[in-house]
């Protein structure tokens, strides 16, 4: 049910964003019924979960997903899971409401927003309650790339655009830092399952290295997420999306997924060495200077960013010490700071609507109508500076005095930096105020473009609804605790099995908190009061260390860093030169297979086999060795005959007359067809400017034929290690009874590897059209026939046409049991074929058939398509071939397999493909030459 | 395998990738030519010595171990007509060229030239006023 309903939000994520602009802002109130269902979910369970505050029984749901590596969408909801889903749904609800007032323009892109907050929500809704680590990990990396969308959902806004790439790099580099740590864990442990992982390590308390830097790696998941000090950069950035999304994902959730994993992970984690020292410097550090930044603020809403980097810094401290009492404080933070920090959001929301400013110097005054604002803003203000009876209070309270009370060594050093940070928090809140309540206007920062704000439309009721009513929920729970106690205690169980949280009250006697809580008060509120000379005070103390490099600063050096050098490497090896490539490629490609090689030679292998390679080797040395250095085409291309035919002595010498016949019949195709392009082109080849300078050349060619040789030798020793003839052997032994056939590479072509094969002529036919696309564009269709005929050569084709055409043909139906098959025989024929073409022309060539290349070439592949998948239809597998037996009147008994016509496909497609080749290139020259000159772009041709 | 087909292999590897690294076209495809030579003879030797033709004997009187080795074989057949595909494919492309340059030459791609001396910009670009109300007053970071 749970996993239905996180589809449920990405399902009518994509709809919204698929009927786009045709919803527009009303996107929002559909966006709302996925909180709605998870919240009528949850309710009626809150009691079940909470169970008197014992720990209480969870919710858990499995749904199959990678079996094989054991990753299953486990979810299992807790307390805390319900403490993070009661954040996720009632302020999603609120901000749906919200955003229906915020964006009352009819602006594009704004059901986009609606959308992706709804696959956002999703994504955090599966974070809270996923107990597998990976499917955790995977619902994170959404919520970032989700919160991308939403940042730089305005893509015309060069600064959206930078702040959705700054936030999406920091928060996936940490992320990816997170996955190396959560597979460490996962497989140190030997299980990746959140609760039974808890319960594995409270018996076997981690130690070591490895689990050590593990958990480093997941706190720098967990800091960049919660944008922790020094990853905070991109929070502040952030702000540059629309008030709901920074309400929702900026304030409330998203960056409550950092903390969210340290506080499952600290009751077991902490007792490593470096955990409290990290956890608890890093977020002391956030806390303290995201305050002292916030106090520096004229924009309300950076003001709130940056107070909730020091808030979040707080709640990974109190998470972070892994005591349970700290974390019934942190619990109770997490919830006051999701009521106050929305409120406040919508109230910066609210102004900036209504007055199209957040500066605070300019606000003097906002009119009447305002009261409900003002109201809301100072009471959660209250909450955020722990300002009794506010819910705020209890929590700091709690956090004051488990921190002074001394649950670990050195914990009243925390307590000291909570109450520095508090008292951060008080003046910030203070500034918030008065800025609100225009009390820190500068006339200097106004000028006529942007006067003093003084009087401004009241916003209407629903649009401040959403905001009072948060604010209402964190003065309600501060007056009657008894509303969040169960949940609260059932929560701090649920992280730590054995403990006994005390009730969440209000008045806790007197105590050491009360005094501190008192110090912060004063204290907070001198400085408030004081807020113009703190001000200045802080910029005095600014000037000197402004040349400091700040985080933010570094993170863009490093990213200008990273583009500049790309820029170097991609001049370097992407100049444009395709010798140069190929020369990198070859000289990169022998080296790394000399290098391994190399050391396993152990010259077993025998200098020579039979003398009679002696001779062919010879011919094929000597004209590859020619074929490169000779400057006229022609000859060149001959001498690639040459060695082809000196290949083709050698596969008759091995004992393969299939290879053999094939290699015959293509090189003397091939050759022709040289001849036939060649024709057209210069005589010689000149090399003015070669891409590659000759000694290079010769250097990587020398590479790559050392390489080839010792590779050769050594996978010849190889061979020699391992059972060599197995897989030969059974397709020879099993030739004759499955094959039914007796050509053994035959069997294997059509039968064995049959698949291999039509994938082949898969690729011949494309490269024919190919062929004929590339030749015959921008071409006339008519042609003069002018070819001067001999006729002793026209009837000595006749005879040998026939005869040539029968022996294709013999090949093509003798494959089976004889060397020969459908690609010797198609080849044969293409010989007849060149020889038509060689005394009549390419006339003679189409006068053959009574139909058009291309078709020769498309039934073939046609009818080996259709015998392969014939036996399909009958029930067999795809290839499977069958023995028939026909009586034919005259020829007799014939015997033939159900390979044959797949043969004949094969053999189709290599005589289209032939035909093809003439097609494109066996036109007159004279006709060619007119329309070379005609598309040859002026500026060329003459070179 | 042999010494001596390794040293023939090698050869032709060696010229393959010497008229590889050339500048026209016709001299590239007869690389390919003797690279594809070459791929074939370590194929078909790495089945191993020389023997029969692998024709099995309907009646089973064949001594199977005496026949050169099927495998390699059908699999160099399928290279030979694959190499013979491309062979026309690239002379297609010789071909075409020579209708629109009258040359074979393979150029520099200019615009990976082009490319490589475009200055890029660095770093996040400049905050430009989008004219925005609800983001456009927004000092993030240090504003005073």
């Amino acid at each position: 049910m749970l996993a239905l309903i996180v589809l449920l939000h990405f399902a009518l994520g994509a709809v919204i964003v698929a009927f786009g602009d045709r919803v527009n802002r009303r996107g929002f109130a559909v966006a709302a019924i996925a909180p709605s269902a998870t919240l009528v979910w949850l309710v009626p369970r809150l009691g079940d979960l909470i169970g008197g505050g014992a720990g209480g029984p969870v919710h858990l749901e499995q749904v199959d997903w990678v079996a094989g590596l054991d990753i299953a969408i486990d979810l299992r909801v807790d307390a805390f899971s319900a403490v993070m889903l009661l954040l996720v749904t009632v302020v999603g609800l609120a901000v749906c409401c919200y955003a229906l007032g915020y964006f009352s323009s009819s602006k594009p892109g704004v059901a986009r927003l609606a959308g992706l907050l709804t696959m956002f929500s999703g994504a955090m809704t599966g974070l809270v309650v996923s107990d597998h680590l990976l499917t955790l990990f995977l619902f994170w990396e959404l919520t970032s790339v989700t919160s991308y969308a939403l940042i730089g959902n305005d893509d015309r806004i060069p600064r959206a655009r930078d702040a959705a790439l700054q936030a999406i790099l920091i928060t996936g580099a940490g992320g990816l830092a997170m996955l190396a740590g959560l597979v460490i864990i996962g497989q140190s442990v030997g299980t990746y399952r959140l609760s039974e992982l808890t319960v594995v390590l409270a018996e076997n308390p981690p130690s070591g290295v490895l689990v050590g830097v593990a958990a480093l790696l997941v706190l720098i998941g967990a800091f960049t997420k919660s944008a922790q000090w020094p990853f905070s950069g991109w929070l502040p950035g952030a702000m540059v999306a629309p008030t709901p999304i920074s309400t929702y994902l900026h304030a409330a959730t998203m960056v409550k997924a950092g903390v969210y994993l340290v506080a499952r992970l600290a009751p077991v984690l902490s007792v490593l060495a470096m955990w409290r020292p990290v956890v608890l410097s890093v977020g002391a550090v956030t806390m303290i200077f995201g305050g002292w930044r916030a106090l520096r603020q004229v924009d309300l809403k950076v003001l709130l960013a940056h107070g909730t980097v020091s808030q979040l810094g707080f709640l990974m401290l109190l998470f972070g010490a892994g005591t349970y009492d700290l974390a019934q404080a942190a619990v109770v933070l997490i919830l006051a700071h999701g009521a106050f920090k929305a409120a406040l959001f919508m109230v910066v929301g609210v102004i900036d609507h209504q007055t199209h400013t957040r500066d605070v110097r300019r606000l003097a005054s906002l009119g009447r109508g305002w009261t409900t604002v003002k109201v809301t803003a100072l009471v959660a203000a209250a909450s955020m500076a722990g300002v009794p009876p506010m819910i705020g209070f209890i929590g700091k309270e709690k956090a004051l005095l488990a921190s002074a009370e001394g649950a670990f060594g050195g914990s009243w050093a925390v307590a000291t930096l909570i109450v520095v940070g508090s008292v951060l928090t008080f003046a910030y809140s203070g500034r918030f105020v008065l800025g609100v309540f225009g009390r820190l206007v500068d006339q200097s920062a106004a000028d006529d473009e942007h006067p003093l704000v003084t009087e401004a439309p009241a916003p209407s009721l629903a649009f401040v609804a959403p905001g009072a009513l948060l604010a209402g929920l964190s003065l309600a729970a501060g007056l009657a605790p008894i509303l969040v106690d169960g949940l609260v205690r059932a929560a701090t169980v649920a992280l730590h099995v054995d403990s006994h949280p005390k009730p969440v009250v209000l008045w806790a006697g007197f105590n050491s908190a009360l005094v501190l809580s008192l110090i912060v008060i004063v204290t907070g509120a001198v400085m408030m009061l004081l807020n113009p000379r703190v001000t200045r005070l802080q910029a005095a103390i600014h000037r000197p260390i402004v040349a400091v490099p700040t985080a933010e600063r570094t993170f863009w050096l490093l990213v200008s860093g990273v583009l500049r050098n790309a820029k170097r490497i991609t001049r370097v090896v992407q100049n444009g030169s395709l010798p140069v490539y190929l020369m990198v490629i070859l000289g990169v490609a022998s080296i790394t297979m000399l290098v391994p090689v190399i050391s396993a030679l152990d010259g077993s292998t025998p200098v020579i086999d039979t003398w009679l390679h002696l001779p062919v080797m010879a011919i094929v040395v000597t004209a590859a060795v020619g074929a490169s250095v000779v400057r006229r085409r022609i000859a060149a291309a001959l001498m690639l005959g040459a060695a082809g035919y000196g290949m083709a002595g050698f596969y008759v010498i091995q004992g393969a007359p299939d290879l053999a016949l094939t290699q015959f019949a293509i090189e003397t195709l091939a050759t022709v067809l040289f001849v036939l392009v060649l024709r057209v082109l210069p005589r010689s080849f000149e090399d003015r400017t070669p891409a590659v300078t000759g000694s290079v050349r010769l250097l990587v060619s020398a590479m790559v034929g050392v390489g080839v040789f010792v590779f050769a030798l050594a996978a010849a020793q190889g061979r020699d290690d391992v059972d060599s003839s197995s897989i030969s052997m059974e397709m020879l032994e099993r030739t004759v009874p499955d094959g039914k056939g007796s050509n053994a590479v035959n069997v294997i072509l059509v039968d064995f590897r049959g698949l291999d094969t039509l994938g082949e002529i898969t690729v011949l036919l494309v490269a024919g059209l190919g062929v004929v696309a590339l030749a015959r564009t921008a071409r006339r269709t008519t042609l003069a026939s002018n070819v001067l005929r001999s006729p002793v050569v026209d009837a000595s084709v006749r005879v040998l046409f026939g005869s040539i055409a029968v022996l294709s043909l013999y090949f093509l139906f003798a494959g089976h049991n004889q060397p020969g098959g459908g690609f010797v025989g198609g080849l044969t024929a293409g010989a007849a074929i060149s020889l038509v073409f060689v005394a009549g022309g390419l006339e003679s060539v189409r006068a053959l058939l009574p139909v058009r290349p291309w078709v020769v070439l498309g039934s073939g592949l046609a009818v080996a398509v259709g015998t392969a998948l014939t036996p399909i239809l009958l029930g067999g597998a795809v290839l499977e071939h069958a023995l028939f037996t026909i009586d034919l009147p005259l020829i007799g008994m014939l015997k033939a397999t159900s390979a044959l016509p797949f043969d004949i496909g094969v053999y189709l497609v290599v005589v289209g493909l032939v035909l093809m080749a003439y097609e494109a290139f066996g036109e007159d020259v004279d006709d060619v030459d007119d329309v070379a000159t005609a598309t040859a772009p002026s500026g060329v041709a003459g070179s | 395998m042999t010494v001596l087909i390794a040293a023939a292999t090698a050869v032709l590897f060696a010229c393959g990738a010497w008229l590889l690294m050339q500048r026209r076209l016709t001299r590239i495809i007869i690389g390919i030519g003797l690279l594809g030579h070459g791929a074939n003879l370590l194929l078909v030797t790495s089945g191993g010595r020389s023997g029969t033709p692998p024709l099995v004997a309907a009646d089973g009187s064949t001594d199977l171990s005496q026949l050169s080795d099927p495998l390699p074989q059908a699999l160099a057949l399928t290279a030979i007509v694959i190499t013979f595909g491309v062979t026309a494919f690239l002379l297609a492309l010789g071909y075409r060229s020579w209708q629109i340059t009258e040359d074979d030459m393979v150029e520099d791609d200019l615009e990976d030239r082009y490319l490589a001396r475009r200055r890029t910009t660095d770093g996040p670009e400049a905050g430009v006023d989008d004219g925005d109300p609800h983001t456009s007053e927004l000092e993030v970071g240090e504003g005073s």
